[in-house]
């Protein structure tokens, strides 16, 4: 007897354990309303943004799903015939462009629009996503290993080429890096498409390795593991302040940088409710939170310093042009993978 | 062939007493892809009788057993079980009781639980339960000893209990399958005896199967000799043994001397210079048919042999082999030092005659104990 | 010669009972649960590997785009490479060590025997870890690599042979410790050497389990995502390549494209090792008088030296991993202390992925046990329907051949399908649980088997003509028989589901974070201590689980030796 009914009784724990899984999420007030919010927001602001947003929403809870941008542009991607994700809230502008081009995106104006500053929205009427923050590329330069090897403080990303460099830099790898990608398409745009090719070229000869993940390059660098770490300034503040012997390098050049934006993903079945976050995505109360950790904000006439983090970052952000680069996302990358993503690689 | 003494012989075999068949086996075959196990098999087993398969390994006698039991179903040919056709039925919907050499206890359940397994699962009270187990146990000679595991009791206790779980649910049938091999000699001699005294008492229809002929013929009403998927011939033991069907059974069961002849005519055969009459054995068989002649060595008549015994002839010993009650000898007719047979020599004989290796005396192949068989 | 002879009698065709109906209904569930969790993940991944982005058939276009990109297909070269060589030194190793459990005098070999089980505890990437704090730039030790990186061939070498010594050393252990003593009596009085009777009598004797465990560790190792991963820098790998297809750039169909490249080995190393088994169980059966190994001083203390040696690098990368979990700031602030077991506040899903770990690893040790035990007892003991039954038993046998990170992605293509109806499962704990258990399929089933194989064939019989139903005697008799045999089993689900982490790298969703994957997208993160942390933690949970089998089943044994005693 116990047999018979075995395949049945797995069957229902099999199934129980789903909606447990799927009620773990909804463990809100009844009258609560859950959003699935995919993001890249560093892990430990996490908690702090949904803090803030029930503030002044409690009846809306974020489910967060958090992965680096890669991953979630991937994720995103991934389920674009079947959706799982209500609202991005935190991704690079150029993944959600990718995202728009393949008509994921559910086209919204919110409330308050008119404060942004242009740079930091679509530029379609109405705007399929809108800027948060800018998350700026800089470099993580560890001042007691520089001297321990002899690796002075660079200035420009013009001195990262030299000698005495090599094998103290690391980079993200811009195929699974967001920042690895702002990385090289800044470059291609300040130096020119040739000129931008030979700068890699030389770069990768003093390059030690790549890493997957933007932010590991700093905290590398913060750990005395590699006395450069090509990352974003957001992340060496953090580290600095945590007592990292790090100066945070702005090259002369100029700095690419992303947008951190939000969207809404069409087809979601709360549309209200993520317009709700969306509008509060852009407030003055948002811009104000985003503001505690970046310096350059979507509300420009909002924005405070922020402790070590560089003060000349806003001049020095290029002109990018993100569409350009959404638009040449995939040639890039594949030029790029040809170039240095093969075995002729230090061993 | 076979099947034709085999049928003959049934009818004529003994411990019937008139009772009707029980299960009846009618051309059997059983097929493992091209091997053929069991070839047109057909044996009808009588209410309440002990009957032994008996045949070297491979000769199907379990492959038969499996196929009534329903654990292995022939492949084509009928079993009928009561009056009833069972020949497509599972193992679950027959009626028999099993024992297995391994014995096949449940080595986590007491004995207890071991006797009462199959009674657990019909509609049996607990104490009718208690009861029937405790008498099951008495009846095999374990009382006393419900508690323990299996692996507590030695091999003859444990293939007790397997015969009380065997018989627990009072089956039509019981079946044992080589029960008796797994077990020291000593053992085996008294429980093949308290095994038989079992079924005798319970008077329930039993077949076993075996490769022991002393087995057989010390348990069975009837020896069912199998060969290479069939059946070689039925009968009591005492037939099987004096008048073997077929140079295969005389070579299986006792010690048999195989000696080239040639048939004469009138049922008489020579070997050698030896003229022999093979009574009613060598009456059918052409003249100048080259034949086999059979004798068992305790046959062959060493004691008061005179001139004028029939089949009488001088003989040569070539060597001797003690064996504790008796000599075998080997022995060679007193010209023809190339036939060698076997001859038992009882101890006072050897005594009494002073006979020694390289003697010569006279024996006589009595004409009862010849068996002749044409070659061709 | 009977006239019967010549007509053929109509063959009986067996009436099925109700036992027989509901053990084909098993194996039939079995079937499906193999294809479905198995055989159509593969199918849709091998078709994806020929489709473009928008679905459509293109043929081998996708394998000439990955042969003409050599970033791509150096990674065969790399992978081949690194299996080989760390094969070469895992066996050697375990060779020796095993040689020294079995055939010496040393001391303390019941500890070095459990010291070198320890990396099963451990996630792929801990040893990592561990050699980054050994001889990263910053590392204690550097100066061993003379120079030399250890984010690269070396580190990934390193980790390699930490990770698959243990399975080798089993497969040895057992091998070593079947020899014929006879043999080497015979060697002796034939006056041969040491080193002539290695050759003729110790190396023919463990042939079959040579060749097995070299296998076993090529398929590790070609297979392994999470060393590489940590630790392999630019040295790009077959698995880290699957990776980056699909979650660096989203390409699934280049993804699917290494995935079967990397089938190929994989399975070519499975169908040899399953030859070899084959024949090894032969030479198993032969009855040999077990050989006592004899006192020599000599060579009782360089073999214990050897084992303390080699117990003591296990040890110390273990403890490196602990502390280095421990440390603040490496390698700026020193003070021990427990904020890197903080995960709330970094990436990979905090504590509650710990937490998911360990209920999918009960679930999957539950569930699996059950699903495999009964599965092998149906394809064991059902009688008839040889074709689904052995059908059945080559899709058990099956997983074994297919690396964690294909069957991850191949899930991906199955499940999250849209017109899947099983797609509800996606991201959920549900598809994970299946996916382990899928994944650590193949063992399992094989464990089940031996142990099915040791019970009396006939109980089945003889509860047939008790009429007693199967599942009875399936309940009362054969599982508490085999307990020992199912506790390996749910034991053997539980710890791999704890550290694995290339089955379900493609399939965890937020709600479903786990430890393993954590650990990885801690360092992934650059979080190198928190991941080492992470761990860690792993470690603890696996051996927790380990001691408290050994507890239960010295308990078990103890109970149940009642009837084991004679």
């Amino acid at each position: 007897m116990h047999i018979k009914s075995m395949p049945k009784s797995i069957t229902r724990v099999l199934a129980a354990t789903a909606v447990g899984v799927f009620t773990a999420g909804i463990s809100a007030p009844l009258f609560a309303e859950t959003l699935t919010v995919y993001t890249a927001v560093e892990a430990e602001d996490l908690k702090k943004y949904a803090a803030r947003f029930n503030e002044d929403h409690p009846d809306i809870k974020i489910k967060w799903v958090r992965d680096s941008t890669g991953i979630v542009t991937a994720k995103l991607l991934a389920e674009k015939n079947n959706p799982k994700a209500d609202v991005v809230w935190g991704l690079a502008a150029t993944s959600l462009m990718l995202l728009g081009e393949e008509n994921m995106l559910q086209p919204y104006a919110p409330k308050g629009l008119d404060k942004l500053d242009p740079k930091f929205r679509d530029s379609k009427n109405p705007p399929s996503w809108t800027g948060m923050d800018a998350w700026v590329a800089s470099i993580c330069y560890n001042t007691v290993e520089g001297k321990k090897n002899g690796v002075p403080k660079p200035t420009s990303w013009k001195d990262l080429t030299k000698p005495a460099y090599k094998g103290h830099v690391i980079m993200p790898n811009p195929n699974s890096s967001g920042t690895g990608f702002l990385d090289v398409s800044s470059w291609l745009q300040l130096f020119g498409e040739e000129g931008g090719w030979k700068f890699m070229d030389a770069l990768h000869e003093n390059i030690a390795r790549y890493t997957h993940s933007g932010s590991k390059p700093c905290k590398l660098a913060a750990a005395g593991e590699i006395t450069v770490g090509v990352s974003f300034a957001f992340r060496g503040a953090k580290s600095k302040a945590k007592g990292a012997p790090l100066d945070i390098v702005i090259p002369t050049e100029g700095i690419g940088w992303d947008m951190e934006a939000t969207s809404i993903i069409k087809g979601t079945k709360k549309l209200k409710a993520a317009q709700t976050l969306v509008d509060w995505s852009i407030s003055e109360k948002a811009n104000k939170m985003y503001n505690e950790g970046y310096a350059v904000i979507g509300i420009p006439s909002l924005a405070k310093p922020v402790k070590y983090f560089p003060k000349e970052v806003a001049t020095k952000m290029i002109d990018n042009d993100f569409a350009w680069a959404a638009k040449n996302r995939k040639r890039i990358l594949s030029e790029w993978q040809k170039r240095f993503d093969s075995k002729s690689d230090p061993k | 062939m076979n099947k034709g003494i085999a049928v003959v012989e049934m009818t004529a075999g003994a411990g019937i007493d008139g009772r009707k068949p029980y299960l009846r086996i009618n051309n059997v075959t059983k097929k493992f892809g091209d091997f053929v196990a069991l070839n047109r098999v057909s044996l009808d087993v009588y209410e309440g009788e002990f009957v032994c398969f008996l045949g070297p390994s491979g000769c199907g006698k379990t492959t038969l057993l499996r196929a009534i039991a329903g654990l292995d179903i022939q492949t084509s040919g009928t079993i009928e079980q009561a009056g009833k056709d069972i020949s497509d039925l599972p193992a679950s919907e027959r009626d028999f009781g099993i024992v297995f050499q391994s014995y096949a206890l449940f080595p986590n359940l007491t004995v207890n639980r071991n006797v009462a397994y199959g009674l657990e699962n019909r509609k049996v009270s607990k104490a009718d339960i208690t009861a029937r187990v405790e008498e099951l146990l008495n009846l095999v000679g374990m009382p006393e000893q419900g508690q323990k595991y299996p692996a507590q009791l030695s091999g003859g206790q444990q293939q007790r209990v397997a015969l009380a779980r065997a018989l627990a649910t009072s089956p039509g049938l019981l079946l044992l399958d080589e029960p008796l091999s797994a077990l020291d000699a000593k053992v085996r001699v008294r429980l093949r005896h308290e095994v038989k005294h079992l079924q005798h008492k319970l008077d329930v229809t039993t077949i076993m199967v075996t490769h022991d002929q002393e087995e057989a013929l010390t348990m069975a009403d009837r020896i069912v000799v199998m060969n290479q998927g069939v059946i070689e011939q039925v009968g009591t033991p005492l037939e099987i043994y004096r008048r073997p069907g077929s140079p295969f059974v005389a070579d299986f069961v006792g010690t048999m001397n195989f000696l080239a002849a040639t048939a004469i005519g009138n049922g008489k055969v020579r070997m050698g210079n030896i003229e022999l009459s093979a009574g009613n054995d060598g009456a059918n068989i052409g003249e100048g048919t080259p034949v086999t002649l059979c004798v068992r060595p305790e046959d062959v008549m060493t004691r008061n042999v005179e001139a004028d015994t029939p089949n009488a002839f001088e003989v040569t010993v070539q060597d001797m082999e003690f064996l504790g009650s008796f000599y075998r000898a080997d022995i060679s007719p007193r010209d023809d030092e190339k036939t060698v047979f076997l001859a038992d020599l009882s101890i006072n004989l050897v005594r009494d005659k002073n006979i020694i290796k390289g003697m010569n005396l006279p024996v006589a192949f009595p004409e009862s104990r010849i068996r002749v068989f044409s070659q061709t | 010669m009977t006239t019967a002879a010549a007509i053929p009698l109509p063959e009986i065709k067996p009436k099925l009972s109700g036992d027989d109906r509901i053990m084909r209904g098993f194996i039939l569930l079995v079937g499906v649960w193999m294809v479905i969790a198995v055989l159509l993940p593969l199918y849709f991944m091998l078709s994806k590997s020929f489709e473009d982005n928008d679905g459509n058939f293109i043929g081998l276009l996708n394998y000439a785009e990955y042969f003409s990109t050599p970033a791509l297909f150096y990674s065969i070269e790399n992978s081949f490479f690194i299996a080989v060589v760390s094969t070469v030194i895992t066996i050697t190793l375990a060779f020796i060590y095993a040689y020294a459990l079995t055939r010496s005098l040393m001391p303390f070999r019941g500890a070095f025997k459990v010291i070198a089980m320890i990396p099963l505890l451990a996630p792929s990437l801990l040893p990592a870890i561990s050699f980054v704090y050994f001889f990263g730039n910053q590392g204690v030790i550097k100066g061993v690599l003379m120079g030399e990186t250890i984010y690269g061939p070396i580190g990934i070498i390193m980790g390699e042979v930490f990770y698959t010594l243990p399975h080798a050393l089993m497969i040895l252990v057992t091998a070593l410790s079947t020899a014929d003593g006879r043999l080497y009596e015979a060697a002796i009085s034939l006056r041969a050497g040491k080193i002539k009777t290695f050759f003729t009598v110790t190396l023919p004797g463990i042939k079959y389990g040579l060749i097995s465990a070299i296998f076993v560790v090529f398929t590790l190792v070609i297979t392994d995502f999470g060393i590489p991963k940590v630790i392999g820098g630019q040295f790009n790998v077959l698995a880290t390549d699957i990776y980056k297809q699909v979650i660096g750039q989203q390409n699934f169909e280049m993804g699917a494209v290494v995935s079967v490249v990397l089938l190929i080995p994989a399975i070519a190393a499975f169908l040899v090792d399953r030859i070899v088994q084959r024949k090894q169980v032969a030479l198993l059966t032969a009855r040999a008088v077990p050989l006592e190994p004899k006192k020599s001083r000599g060579f009782d203390t360089a073999m214990g030296i050897y084992c303390a040696t080699i117990a003591f690098v296990i040890l110390a990368i273990i403890g490196m991993a602990i502390y280095a979990s421990l440390v603040t700031f490496w390698p700026y602030n020193l003070t021990l202390g427990f904020t890197n077991y903080d995960f709330d506040v970094m990436d990979g899903g905090g504590w509650e992925s710990f937490g998911n770990s360990l209920r999918m690893a009960a679930y999957t040790a539950v569930f699996g046990t059950a699903i495999i035990f009964t599965g092998a007892y149906m394809v064991e003991k059902t009688k008839g329907f040889a074709l689904a039954r052995g059908a059945i038993q080559f899709l058990c046998i099956l997983p074994m051949a297919v690396p964690g990170m294909v069957l991850g992605l191949a899930y991906i293509f199955f499940f999250n399908h849209p017109d899947n109806p099983l797609g509800m499962i996606y991201g959920t704990m549900v598809i994970l649980v299946v996916v382990t258990i899928s994944h650590f399929y193949t063992v399992s089933h094989l464990t089940a088997l031996t142990a099915l194989k040791q019970m009396d064939p006939e109980f089945e019989a003889v509860s047939a003509s008790l009429k007693v139903p199967f599942f009875r005697t399936f309940l009362r008799v054969t599982v508490p028989v085999c307990l020992p045999a199912i506790l390996d089993i749910s034991i053997y689900l539980f710890v791999n589901a704890m550290t694995t982490v290339s089955a379900v790298i493609f399939l965890y969703s937020s709600d479903t974070n786990l430890a393993s994957v954590a650990a990885l997208n801690m360092d992934d993160a650059g979080d190198v201590a928190p991941a080492a942390a992470m761990s860690v933690m792993i470690v603890l949970a696996s051996a927790t689980v380990r001691i408290l089998h050994a507890i239960l089943t010295r308990g078990l044994a103890r109970r149940l030796q009642a009837w084991r005693k004679r």
